[in-house]
């Protein structure tokens, strides 16, 4: 029984660290400015876990095995422990965890305590239930008001974000079913939600964040390469919860200014 | 010294309700306890099931229940984790074992409010009738999670199932709430003033310490857990604005004004996260219990062993904000519950070095509950381990609210505690039914958890990197799902054969309990007091005297005795602790 | 079973109890430890309410027509008198609590002689002290329905506004506790006429006070709390 212990719990061992290894299924390719960073953490994190994963196992499997009682086992070691082992192991514990967590919190720092820079492309996203409504500010720079007795999602576009077209500065946003932003260059984005949390989430860009109603947060990412990118929603909203995605293009910035103009052509 | 009759808390009933319905005796009512999440398991299983046809299926006409909707997926999913967590990890054990094995464990006839002990049970029982209403009434359970993020849970318009049934879930919870506060008071006053003589703090079985701090994380969580759930009764109806802002649902404007979704977040997960601790520690307990046990070794650092569950215990109350980092809280909170919360791996590390420690140069005897005491080692590494990936906020940002945060928890609470509950049923089944259950079932029922378990579980952390969210009903829509789909179908076809082993564990409990051979008064050669009364035993539970202690409760294989084990009530020795 | 009592170490003193006096008081202070439990979710459940005042008084809500974040909380002007009147009735119900308490600790002490056959503890004039707590209790009660009679004279409902709706929250819970605890006092009461075991009375009305007086300075606070962290 000791030898089949030890023999499958070092296959599953072995057998979950090879999928891990061997990136079978991984994270997509990132495509953003933060990406590398976080992806470093990942591995940095994946290493040092994996080691203690490979070495917990496997002393687990082999213990079970190696002191098995039978007739000719060695006489148990009657002990209570070992205080200097307990300070050893508990330090090293802690020095790795604070250690990774430290490292990691650079990064997080890095993204997070910092607001948008001045050039950022200004993006407001919406989401609702069930699509989510992107909005540009257009050549004023400034998103005109919108009115919740407005709103009327079955309408889409303006109507769905209840945007108040009396509003001077309403009259050159942008409202679209699809986000469009030039390579990179920062993104700024204003998360809003109308109904119920809903997330903003794009794997290959390594972001997320939650969309609150009653709240208006700014959270910004830079893309890096042009391509089409599927935003999921990643918290739950209701029955429509996994049909609620939507569409990131990222296109050259001369591709940018010749949509959003085509867009504010359309409004004419 | 004269051995006098110990006044029993109360006389031994007659008649079959008094004997069995409202008694008054803790090991009955552990037993209680014990069934009802034995019921609410299968129930869970049931729908988890139904889930991962579903999601792999979804077209498919299941017989009896036919076509399952995508929102009907969230209800599903919504009860299979309420049901889970409340029902069968907070129920069996500490209700159920902690109940039966406290006061036998401390030298105490029973608990010390026997009446109060009654009521938590029915009080339980009364909840989760309520809960399972839900699924009866018009509209039908509750889609919101079983973490009922508002406003999604305060709009009883933002979905089916949200009307009365959702109203049902709060409203069971708050029931919940309450018998857990009773039973909590009694595990801690039983604890702290009715142990025998002899029995001093550091003498008590870690089981007894798992079950005094999960008692005590229950009596400082649930209160709010409580506050929770009345606001957002009053939110959904009576138009408060505790929770929910200004909203504009299917075109229609609310009345609510100015509250904040994030407050019911705050407040639940400052239940939340002690409530996982209160899933795992007794199961911990139970580990560090089997695994001294059957190794015929002392539990390697006792003390660090319980100063890690108490410092497990507070430093769960720091955490809870790691359940927010992409919620809109404060970056700043967000690194410093980052760091309290790569603080509490520490002390599951030292437990996890203890257990291996235990095994060191021990005499390892590998019956039932010992297979299952190593696996719950096994998948609490596993799960454990991928908990510092989502404590960086950082990792967070990709991995939240995709696969790899189940493939996390279950691991732990679906895995980990479920294997503790099954190393104590192992364990602790010769005591209270006087037989033994089945060696070569258990075995098959073992390999199967273990393996099917894995099976399960470990590809959700590969489903969770390659961003597959969570909670969702079907897999056509989002593009890159589509290649995620075959490892899905791999998960089904594990838990399909996960779950029919289970089968094999629920009719071994059953037969043995009439057929299994009988067992003698102390079949593991233990030390605890449990195995030193007659099997199973009697109502006053040590036949008419209080013990008295002298001895540790881990006193295997001490150099120059006569046998291997020293009960903890065997005559002093002069020696050892 | 023979025993070495020098060598065994302190900590875990329950022997079963050789006479009943040790009994009783092991169920005293067992019955008081489990009160000073009881209290202690009570408790959190107020600090939760409390955490959830707090932050929502300074809270800013993001406002659609503006865009601007701004913050909604309204004081409401509580009836001072009505509540200061209210609050000294349940002060005077905890004086009177007490020495109730007091009384029937004297009495209870008694208990041994109640069974010497032919012996009566006798029923000498003792001020009515429970009844006059349950009395005052029943004011306060009263005296809170006055007070919600008149917030709604002005309008005022739970739902009103945030303000509002954390008043009644506070003050209803309170009073749900309180009524939870007047109803076992006048369980009590009915004891005190019956043929029950005065050590078993005395437990009950032991614990029942020392959770009256934490419902005092509980509503204490409460009042505190919503007239001056406005």
């Amino acid at each position: 029984m000791g030898l089949a212990l030890l023999a499958v719990i070092w296959l599953i061992a072995f057998l979950s660290t090879y999928f891990f290894v061997a990136k079978t299924w991984w994270l997509p390719a990132g495509m953003s400015a933060a990406a590398a960073g976080i992806d470093h953490q990942f591995t940095r994190t994946f290493i040092a876990m994996g080691i203690i994963f490979i070495l917990a196992q496997c002393s687990l499997g082999y213990f079970a095995w190696r002191y098995r009682d039978r007739k000719d086992a060695a006489k148990v070691d009657y002990s209570h422990g070992n205080i200097k082992l307990e300070l050893i192991w508990t330090t090293l514990t802690a020095i790795l965890f604070i250690g990774l967590n430290l490292q990691g919190s650079a990064i997080w720092a890095a993204e997070r305590f910092r607001p948008a820079g001045p050039n950022a492309v200004q993006v407001e996203v919406t989401g609702m239930q069930f699509a989510w409504y992107f909005r540009y500010p257009g050549a004023d720079g400034k998103y005109g008001k919108t009115d919740p007795q407005l709103i009327d999602p079955s309408a889409g576009n303006e109507s769905a974000i209840g945007l108040d077209t009396r509003d001077p500065a309403a009259k050159d946003d942008v409202v679209t079913g699809t986000m469009f932003v030039p390579v990179n260059r920062e993104v700024d984005l204003t998360l809003k939600a109308i109904d119920v949390i809903h997330s903003f989430f794009v794997p290959s860009m390594r972001f997320k964040q939650d969309a609150v109603p009653g709240l208006a947060i700014h959270m910004h990412f830079t893309p890096t390469q042009i391509g089409d990118y599927e935003i999921a929603c990643a918290e739950l909203c209701g029955l429509g919860h996994y049909k609620m995605h939507g569409m990131l293009k990222v296109v050259s910035q001369a591709d940018y200014d010749k949509w959003l103009a085509a867009r504010e052509a359309e409004k004419q | 010294m004269a051995t006098t009759a110990a006044p029993h808390l109360h006389a031994a009933p007659t008649g079959f309700i008094r004997k069995y319905i409202f008694s008054l005796d803790h090991k009955v009512i552990g037993l209680q306890y014990y069934f009802l999440a034995l019921t609410a398991v299968f129930v869970g299983m049931f729908l988890s099931l139904l889930m991962r046809i579903h999601l792999v299926w979804p077209g498919a006409s299941i017989p009896l229940v036919g076509e399952i909707k995508p929102e009907t997926y969230l209800a599903l999913l919504t009860m299979h984790g309420t049901i889970m967590v409340f029902f069968v990890l907070t129920t069996a054990p500490q209700g159920g074992f902690g109940n039966y094995f406290l006061p036998i464990q401390v030298g105490a006839p029973d608990m010390a409010f026997p009446v109060l002990n009654m009521l938590s049970f029915w009080t339980t029982f009364v909840a989760f009738m309520v809960m399972l209403a839900a699924f009866f009434v018009t509209g039908g359970a509750p889609l919101h999670g079983w973490t009922g993020y508002t406003p999604l849970s305060a709009l009883p318009n933002a979905g089916p199932g949200e009307q009365l049934g959702a109203d049902l879930w709060v409203i069971s919870i708050a029931i919940f709430c309450i018998a857990s506060l009773m039973g909590a008071l009694n595990f801690i006053t039983t604890t702290l003033d009715l142990r025998a003589k002899g029995m001093t703090l550091f003498r008590m079985p870690l089981t007894v310490w798992s079950w005094l701090i999960t008692a005590i994380l229950g009596l400082l969580a649930f209160g709010v857990l409580l506050s929770a759930g009345i606001l957002l009764l009053l939110d959904r109806n009576l138009g408060t604005s505790f929770y929910v802002p200004l909203v504009v649902v299917n075109g229609q404007v609310m009345g609510h004004r100015g509250g904040s979704p994030l407050l019911w977040q705050h407040l639940f997960w400052f239940f939340g996260h002690p409530e996982v601790y209160i899933a795992i520690l007794p199961g911990m307990g139970v580990a560090s219990q089997i695994l001294s046990t059957f190794s015929r070794k002392p539990i390697f650092g006792y003390k660090a062993m319980v100063y890690a569950i108490m410092a497990i215990g507070f430093l769960g109350f720091t955490v809870w904000g790691h359940h927010m980092f992409m919620s809109g809280m404060s970056p700043y909170s967000a690194f410093a519950f980052s760091l309290m919360t790569m603080a509490i791996g520490v002390p599951s590390a030292i437990k996890t070095f203890n257990w291996l420690g235990t095994l060191y140069r021990g005499r390892i005897r590998f019956q039932s509950p010992m297979l299952f005491a190593i696996g719950f080692v096994s998948v609490f590494v596993s799960g454990g381990l991928s908990g510092p990936f989502l404590a960086q906020p950082v990792l967070d940002i990709p991995l939240h609210d995709t696969y790899f945060v189940p493939a996390h928890f279950h691991l732990i609470m679906g895995v980990a505690a479920i294997f503790g509950i099954f190393a104590a049923t192992y364990y602790w089944f010769p005591k209270m039914f006087g037989r033994m259950m089945n060696e070569r079932m258990a075995q098959v029922h073992f390999w199967f958890s273990l393996i099917g378990a894995y099976a399960i579980f470990m590809p959700m952390h590969y489903l969770g990197l390659a961003g597959h969210p969570r909670r969702y009903s079907q897999l056509t829509e989002l593009a890159y799902l589509h290649n995620l789909i075959p490892l899905q179908k791999f998960i089904t076809y594990a838990a399909f054969v996960t779950i029919t082993a289970q089968f094999i564990f629920v009719f071994n409990l059953f037969w043995s309990m009439f057929k299994g051979p009988k067992a003698s008064d102390n079949p593991w050669e233990a030390t605890t007091l449990e195995w030193t009364t007659s099997t199973p035993p009697p109502h006053d539970n040590f036949g008419g005297h209080t013990p008295v202690v002298n001895h540790g409760p881990y006193e295997y294989s001490v150099p120059g005795a006569p046998r291997d084990y020293i009960m903890q009530t065997d005559p002093p020795t002069g020696t050892g602790h | 079973m023979a025993t070495l009592n020098s060598t065994i170490p302190t900590g875990g003193g329950y022997d079963g109890g050789d006479n009943v006096l040790a009994d009783y008081a092991g169920r005293l202070r067992r019955a008081r430890l489990g009160m000073a439990v009881a209290l202690t979710p009570i408790s959190m459940l107020f600090v939760s309410f409390t955490s959830a005042y707090i932050v929502r008084q300074g809270l800013p809500t993001l406002d659609e027509k503006s865009g601007q974040y701004v913050r909604d909380w309204i004081a409401v002007s509580l009836p001072v008198s009505l509540l200061l009147i209210n609050t000294f009735l349940l002060v005077m119900s905890t004086f009177t609590m007490e020495m109730a308490r007091r009384q029937m600790a004297r009495r209870a002490v008694l208990t041994p002689v109640q069974t010497i056959p032919g012996v009566s503890i006798g029923d000498e004039k003792r001020f009515p002290w429970l009844a006059v707590t349950v009395v005052l209790g029943f004011g306060f009660l009263a005296g809170q329905w006055m007070a919600w009679r008149e917030f709604a004279s002005r309008g005022v409902y739970l739902a009103t506004t945030p303000s509002s709706s954390f008043i009644y929250l506070l003050t209803v819970s309170h009073a749900v506790h309180l009524t939870g605890g007047l109803i076992v006092l006048i369980a009590a009461l009915v004891m005190s006429m019956g043929r029950e075991r005065l050590e078993r009375q005395y437990i009950i009305v032991d614990t029942a006070s020392w959770y009256w007086h934490f419902m005092a300075l509980l509503w204490i606070y409460i009042f505190a709390l919503l007239q001056f962290a406005k």
